[in-house]
Parts: C-alpha cells; sequence; structure tokens
C-alpha cells in the first residue's frame, strides 16, 4: 500500500488519471452504455474552453497570483465579437482579442508595478469590465448580434461528427503551454518568481516584465475562451461564462499547480479540466435538484483538492 | 560505569530517515548534568535533525532516548519544554509580524523572566513592544535565547547560536553557558567555530554521515575533532597561503572603484579599490555598515552619495540587473534570500541567465545541462535530493548559491559571510574556490563574521568601523588581535600614539 503511495507521489498526474477513469466508471455505473465515443467527443468539446481558461490561470496562479476577471474577459470578448460580426470575422475577432490583451495589461500594470494584490486587482478589473459590457449593451440594442460561421465551427463543430474542432486548438494551446514552461526561459521565470521572488530580484531578474507578460497572456486565454465558448452556445449573453471562474481555478488546484506558487504545470491542469467535465456529467446523470447540484460540486472539489495537498505534502 | 549512570541524557542508536535521504542512520550521544557538551559534524551530518528529534519537532524511526534514566518520547517542543528540555534552534522560531512580546506570549513563558535572561545577555534596552521584523538578526538570537533560559531548561540545546553574532555578542552568550553550566543544567552546543568549541565545551560528540563516531574531551583535541568530522578526506581540501597571488600585478586598473560611497546611517563614506585576481576581505562587527556596502555595489540598494566604478568605468544601478549586467554578482547572507526551494538545483543554477530579455524563449537544454554540471563539478555538490533545493544540506544550499554565477559568469564576486553555519570541510572547498576565481582574473570582495577566514582567504583586508574604513592590512598581517582592534576602532588611535 504505502509503496503504491510511493509511487503516486512521485507520479501525481498518474493518481489524477485514476481519479478520471474513477468518475468514467462511476459514470457507467450510474447510467451503464454512457461512455461512448460520441460522449467522449462531447466531452472533449465541452472541456476545451475551460481548458484553455485554465491554461491562463495556470500561469498566473504559477507565480502565486489569481486571475478572478478571466470569466468577465471571456464574456466581454465574445459579446464583442458577436456585436461586431458585421464588420467582418477579422476586426471582429481581432476585436475580441483586443478586450483581453487591454484588460490583461491593465492586470499587469496593477499587479506587476503597482504591487496590488492579485486577487483585488483582478476582482476590480473583472467588475469593471463586467460594467463597461453592460454599458456598452445598452447602446447596442438596435443591432442584430450573431456569431461568425468560422467561429461556429470552432466551438462546436466536429470532423467526421466525431473529432471536436476545438480539441485541435487545445492540443496547440497545450503544445505551446508544455513546451513554453518547460523549454523555455520565460516559463523558467514563471517558475522561479513563483517560488522565491526576491531571489530573482538579487539574481537580477526584472519580475515586474515577467509578471506584466504573465497577466497579459492569462487574459488572451481568457478571450480565445470566451470565443470557443459562444461559438458552442451560438448565442452571446452577459452572464455567458460566469459559471466557468470557479472551474478554472479548481481545474488548476486539482491539478497540482500550488496556489502559492513556484510547482505545478499545465499537464495537471489538463486532466483537472477533464475530471470537472466528467464530474458535471456525473452530477447531471444523478439527476439531482440544482441546487444540490452545487453543494455536491463544491464539496468534491474541496475534498479533491484536501486529498491532493495530502499526496503532494 | 559510573560515568554512565551520570548522563542525563542517554541517546542510543537513533536513526531517520526523509523519503530516500538517510539523516540519522545510528546517534549516540551522552549528556552529564553539569556539563557543556559540543555536538560536532560537517553539514548534513545528522546535528539539527537529532536536536529536533530531541526536543519532539519530529520523531525518530527508531533508537531510544532515556532522561535521567527513563524512556522518553517527546511528541511536541511544548512537551520536551515541560520536562526541562529546550531548545534554540538554527533559524529564529519568532513570527516576524508579532512584537517580541507577542512573541514570547506565544512560548508562554513569562515576560519578568524573558527580562531576567536579556538582562544576563545584555540586551535589556530592547523595546519589546517593537515588532520582530524591525530587530536585527543578532539581537534576534540572543532574545531567542532569552525565551529558552526564561523556561529554566535542564538540558538546553543551541544550535549554532553564534553563527551570525559578532565576537562581542558570542561572548557574552559564552558568558551566559557558563553561568547556567555551575548551576548545573546540561548544554548541547553545536557550532563550526573549533577555537569556541575548545574554550567553551568539556567534551564533544563527533556525528559523520549520521554515526556517531566518537567521544572526547574538547581540551586540545581541535585537530582530533577536525580528523573524525572530516574522516578520510582531511588534508586533501586544505589551502595554503602560499596559494596567494604575488601581488605583482598592481599596475592593472581596479575591477571595482568604490569612492567615498555613502548610504543611509549605515555607511558613511567608504573608499577601496579591487585589482583584478585579487581576493579582498572585509571584517567589522555586526552593523557597521557593510550591509550597505554590499548592498550598493550590489545593486540592491540606492547610494545617498559616493561612486562606484568597475574596470574605470563609473556606474549607477537601478536594479541589481544593471550590477549584474556589469560583472557584479552578489551571494547573500542568508541563502533563504538566493535560492528557489522548490526547484531543482538545475534551475537554481541556470536562473540569472533568464535576466536578459534574449533569452526567454527556447533553452539550449545541452548547453544548459553543459554548464550547470561544470560549476556543480567544480563546487561538488552534492546531488543526490537535486530535485528540489529545499531538500539539501545547508552547505550544498550555499554552494548553489556560488555555482549560479559560474555559469553565468562574473567579474566581481560579492560573498556575504558564505560560510556561516558551514562546516570546516565546506569552508575549505569554498575558500579554494574563491582562491581559484581570483587566479583566473575575477575578483571577490569577501566578507566575513569569522576573523580568521581573512587570513585564509584573502589577500588584503579592509575593516569597517562606524561606517568607515578603520584599518586596511594585508592579509598576512590581519591575525584576529589587529582586526578585533580595527574593527572596534582602536587602530588609528593606535597609530597616532606610535607616530
Amino acid at each position: 500500500m504505502s509503496a503504491v503511495l510511493q509511487f503516486l507521489k512521485a507520479r501525481t498526474i498518474v493518481a489524477l488519471i485514476l481519479l478520471l477513469a474513477l468518475f468514467l466508471i462511476g459514470i457507467e455505473l450510474v447510467r451503464p452504455g454512457t461512455v461512448t465515443p460520441l460522449w467522449a467527443s462531447n466531452a472533449l468539446l465541452f472541456a476545451a474552453p475551460l481548458a484553455i481558461m485554465g491554461a491562463g490561470q495556470t500561469l498566473v496562479m504559477l507565480t502565486g497570483g489569481i486571475d478572478l476577471s478571466v470569466a468577465s474577459v471571456a464574456t466581454g470578448a465574445a459579446y464583442l465579437l458577436a456585436t461586431n460580426a458585421s464588420s467582418g470575422d477579422f476586426s471582429a475577432i481581432a476585436l475580441a482579442l483586443a478586450l483581453g490583451l487591454v484588460v490583461g495589461a491593465v492586470n499587469g500594470v496593477g499587479v506587476a508595478l503597482l504591487r496590488v494584490q492579485p486577487l483585488i486587482m483582478t476582482l476590480g478589473t473583472g467588475l469593471m469590465t463586467g460594467g463597461a459590457m453592460i454599458v456598452y449593451s445598452q447602446q447596442m440594442l438596435a443591432s442584430q448580434p450573431h456569431v461568425p460561421a468560422i467561429i461556429q465551427t470552432l466551438g462546436a463543430g466536429k470532423i467526421f461528427s466525431l473529432v471536436p474542432v476545438d480539441l485541435f486548438l487545445w492540443i496547440a494551446v497545450g503544445a505551446l503551454m508544455l513546451y513554453g514552461l518547460n523549454r523555455t526561459g520565460f516559463g523558467r521565470l514563471i517558475f522561479a518568481v513563483g517560488d522565491n521572488r526576491e531571489a530573482c530580484h538579487l539574481a537580477g531578474i526584472r519580475v515586474w516584465r515577467v509578471l506584466f507578460v504573465d497577466y497579459l497572456l492569462c487574459a488572451l486565454f481568457a478571450a480565445i475562451a470566451g470565443l470557443v465558448l459562444v461559438g458552442g452556445t451560438n448565442a452571446a449573453d452577459l452572464s455567458l461564462a460566469d459559471s466557468y471562474l470557479l472551474p478554472s481555478v479548481a481545474c488548476v488546484i486539482i491539478g497540482g499547480t500550488s496556489i502559492f506558487g513556484g510547482r505545478g504545470g499545465y499537464s495537471g491542469t489538463i486532466v483537472g479540466a477533464l475530471i470537472l467535465t466528467a464530474l458535471t456529467s456525473l452530477l447531471t446523470l444523478l439527476d439531482v435538484a440544482e441546487p444540490l447540484k452545487q453543494i455536491l460540486y463544491g464539496a468534491i472539489i474541496l475534498s479533491l483538492a484536501a486529498a491532493y495537498a495530502r499526496l503532494t505534502e | 560505569m559510573a560515568a554512565e549512570q551520570d548522563s542525563i541524557l542517554d541517546i542510543r542508536g537513533v536513526a531517520k530517515r526523509f523519503d530516500s535521504v538517510v539523516a540519522l542512520r545510528s546517534a549516540d550521544l551522552k549528556v552529564r548534568a553539569g556539563e557543556v557538551h559540543a555536538l560536532m559534524g560537517a553539514n548534513g551530518a545528522g546535528k539539527s535533525t537529532l536536536v529536533k528529534i530531541i526536543t519532539g519537532v519530529f520523531p525518530a524511526d527508531s533508537g531510544d532516548i532515556l532522561i535521567g534514566g527513563e524512556r522518553k518520547v517527546f511528541r511536541s517542543p511544548a512537551e520536551a519544554r515541560q520536562a526541562g528540555i529546550v531548545s534554540v534552534y538554527q533559524d529564529p522560531a519568532i513570527v516576524p509580524d508579532l512584537t517580541v512580546a507577542q512573541n514570547m506570549r506565544l512560548a508562554r513563558v513569562g515576560l519578568d523572566a524573558v527580562r531576567t535572561a536579556m538582562r544576563s545577555l545584555g540586551v535589556e534596552r530592547v523595546d519589546l513592544s517593537r515588532a520582530a521584523r524591525e530587530i536585527d538578526f543578532a539581537t534576534l538570537r540572543l532574545i531567542d535565547l532569552s525565551r529558552a533560559l526564561a523556561s529554566n531548561p535542564r538540558i538546553l540545546l543551541l544550535d549554532e547560536i553564534t553563527a551570525a553574532l559578532p565576537i562581542d555578542l558570542a561572548e557574552r552568550v559564552f558568558a551566559v553557558v557558563r553561568d547556567w553550566r555551575k548551576r548545573g543544567a546540561s548544554i548541547i552546543f553545536i557550532s563550526h567555530r573549533m577555537a569556541e568549541v575548545a574554550a567553551l565545551c568539556d567534551r564533544a560528540t563527533v556525528l559523520r554521515d549520521g554515526v556517531t563516531v566518537g567521544v572526547t574531551a574538547t581540551q586540545g583535541a581541535e585537530e582530533k575533532i577536525v580528523n573524525m568530522m572530516l574522516g578520510t578526506e582531511v588534508a586533501k581540501a586544505a589551502v595554503s597561503g602560499a596559494a596567494r597571488a604575488k601581488q605583482t600585478a598592481s599596475a592593472a586598473a581596479p575591477a571595482l572603484e568604490v569612492r567615498d560611497l555613502a548610504c543611509g546611517h549605515g555607511l558613511r563614506g567608504v573608499s577601496f579599490a579591487v585589482r583584478p585576481g585579487e581576493v579582498l576581505g572585509v571584517a567589522a562587527l555586526e552593523g557597521q555598515g557593510q550591509e550597505e556596502l554590499f548592498d550598493c555595489i550590489a545593486g540592491v540598494r540606492r547610494p545617498d552619495a559616493g561612486e562606484i566604478a568597475a574596470d574605470g568605468k563609473p556606474l549607477r544601478f537601478r536594479h541589481p540587473a544593471d550590477a549584474v549586467r556589469a560583472g557584479l554578482v552578489l551571494v547573500p547572507a542568508n541563502r533563504l534570500q538566493a535560492l528557489l526551494p522548490q526547484r531543482p538545483i538545475r534551475e537554481n543554477v541556470a536562473l540569472p541567465i533568464f535576466g536578459r530579455l534574449k533569452n526567454w524563449g527556447p533553452i539550449a537544454m545541452k548547453d544548459e545541462r553543459r554548464r550547470v554540471e561544470e560549476a556543480v563539478r567544480r563546487l561538488q555538490i552534492d546531488t543526490r535530493a537535486s530535485s528540489e533545493l529545499k531538500r539539501l544540506s545547508g552547505g550544498n544550499q550555499q554552494k548553489v548559491a556560488i555555482a549560479r554565477w559560474l555559469a553565468a559568469g562574473f567579474r566581481v564576486l560579492l560573498c556575504f559571510d558564505p560560510t556561516r553555519g558551514i562546516d570546516v570541510g565546506t569552508k575549505r572547498q569554498i575558500y579554494s574556490l574563491l582562491r581559484e576565481v581570483a587566479q583566473q582574473g575575477a575578483s571577490v570582495l569577501l566578507f566575513t563574521s569569522e576573523l580568521p577566514e581573512i587570513r585564509l582567504a584573502c589577500d588584503r583586508a579592509i575593516v569597517l568601523f562606524g561606517g568607515r574604513i578603520s584599518g586596511e592590512m594585508p592579509a598576512d598581517d590581519a591575525d584576529e588581535a589587529r582586526l578585533l582592534r580595527a574593527a572596534h576602532g582602536l587602530i588609528a588611535a593606535d597609530a597616532e600614539a606610535t607616530a
């Protein structure tokens, strides 16, 4: 038994995959015959936007920070896209991504240069972004929002009715994250800044540059996730990504990234996003009332995080 | 047999491992009532682990602890304290944001008793309502000791208490230790300073690689103790004064020149130059401006006045990055300030390279591995626990803090007390490395709180007193007596008197 624990401690990703398998078995037990290739294809389709948002969240949490503006940014990007679709796909997408860059830059300046607590800073910018979107929507009453076809394909399309298109975007993001974190100087700096900011300062590293780029990238990922989401729903409303805020943080923590920074990575977040998607699916199958579902969801996430903390101690 | 029964503390075959790293294999320790007993050993020999097991910080895997002939297992330091066993650990167990008084209350010791102890250590004037973080490290050590004394210990364990203390404060600690011995208490004393062990302790137990290798009376046994600590590799690492640079290259432009440097209240106008290939020692009592001096040269603080020049070019630093780029690199006193505890050795060593934006992209992994391995080899870093830096012993951590600059390259190495709390063997390795670095044309500025190091490691020494240079001498003349006189500001008066 202790040998198994030792093994799992050394390879926490294996423990996570086992956990995911456990959820899949649970789903099969609740309703046999549910887990099919088509079900898996849908699960990946839904997990992708969460995992892309989780990529940005991983980047900031590795530095010991957090970004609570990701949901507002994703919603805002989706809304800007839909309301500006008439001026051409390219400019609508560019506008949506630009929102991410603007909010990310503001977060970056606040956290990196003005040294505001990341929690407070991003909570503030998230509220401001949400408010600005409401004002904007009131000016836009007349126009007819629609989601460009290319984004619909991205968010809902499947190749051979089986392989979701957004999976390819996810794979690209994943490859970039894994390579970037492990094999580039910037990746090393993200871990280093999260582990000991003062040591980085003394080693001649301008920490603010690292943090600024970090928050910029996080918001950009959030905007991209917003586009995938709105492609899937084909309806831009101002609460589109609200329910993604907690999961975007939870999938990073379940994936084994320390909230104090310096330890973790994106591979855990990938499995974390899949686990959360499977959990949602399981709770839906159990057919319990919405309030109870929320209680169960929260309780399971908490116990997972606690178990994980034990394992990685 | 009678001596056996005299042992108030009797430890038999204690073993402890952390994951795959064995900290103690089989430690034995017998301490008599009313003796000062030295616990000696190289870094990583298991001294601190043994202290923590005795005081119940964590349990032993096997072995027995007998106190007054009775088997005891303490489950927490609080339990040990109730039994009269109190420790002052290597890192002060003090919450920085609380006041001193609040810290004392945390440990449930009476303030009056603490004040009495503080008086005996000569720090009674410290305001107990100040936050601990505002108090300098040396004073904090003495307050930590006062707190331990206030609970009236039968057995007092002092882990490296003098490591960060200047001579005058260390003397006060010794006086208090002798006083407690007279009262019948036993003191277990851990220190890497052989001279103070010989002067203060009655007997010594030596640990090597987690095993007790011998017990000896300390009187005149310094060489014997060192041999036991180091085992077979004893004479290999000795640094001879003869290896010192021949001081013929005085015509070369100074690698580092400091003119009238002043910063805050601490540093009030200091000028000196370090030549290429020279190791310049800096000696001073606590708080004579040495921190400010090193911080200014390393770009950590901005000087109020004066000039810093490297290779004849005047420089102005707004960030440590500017100093690093100019080749002035700092190894800070506190290892925790320099290192990434959760990251592997490799990332710790490679860190400074990524300070430049052009190195943010893909890493040439092979080239990096070669550089890191080269630095690790030169410093003989033990890489068994290389996956997380915090699992290395203190000496190996210090080596990593130096190795990083070997890998990144530098002109002047600014070492602030690099051998604090490090064993004799590692110290010698560091001295010979500094010499090697100098022989290859770089320069070293070395502050040390251990005065004998000046002669061993340096070519020349300056002494700071009250933020100014109070003495300068070739290393050959820098015996402890002379350095101490200068460190107390006495040398100038001396010179005037003879004139």
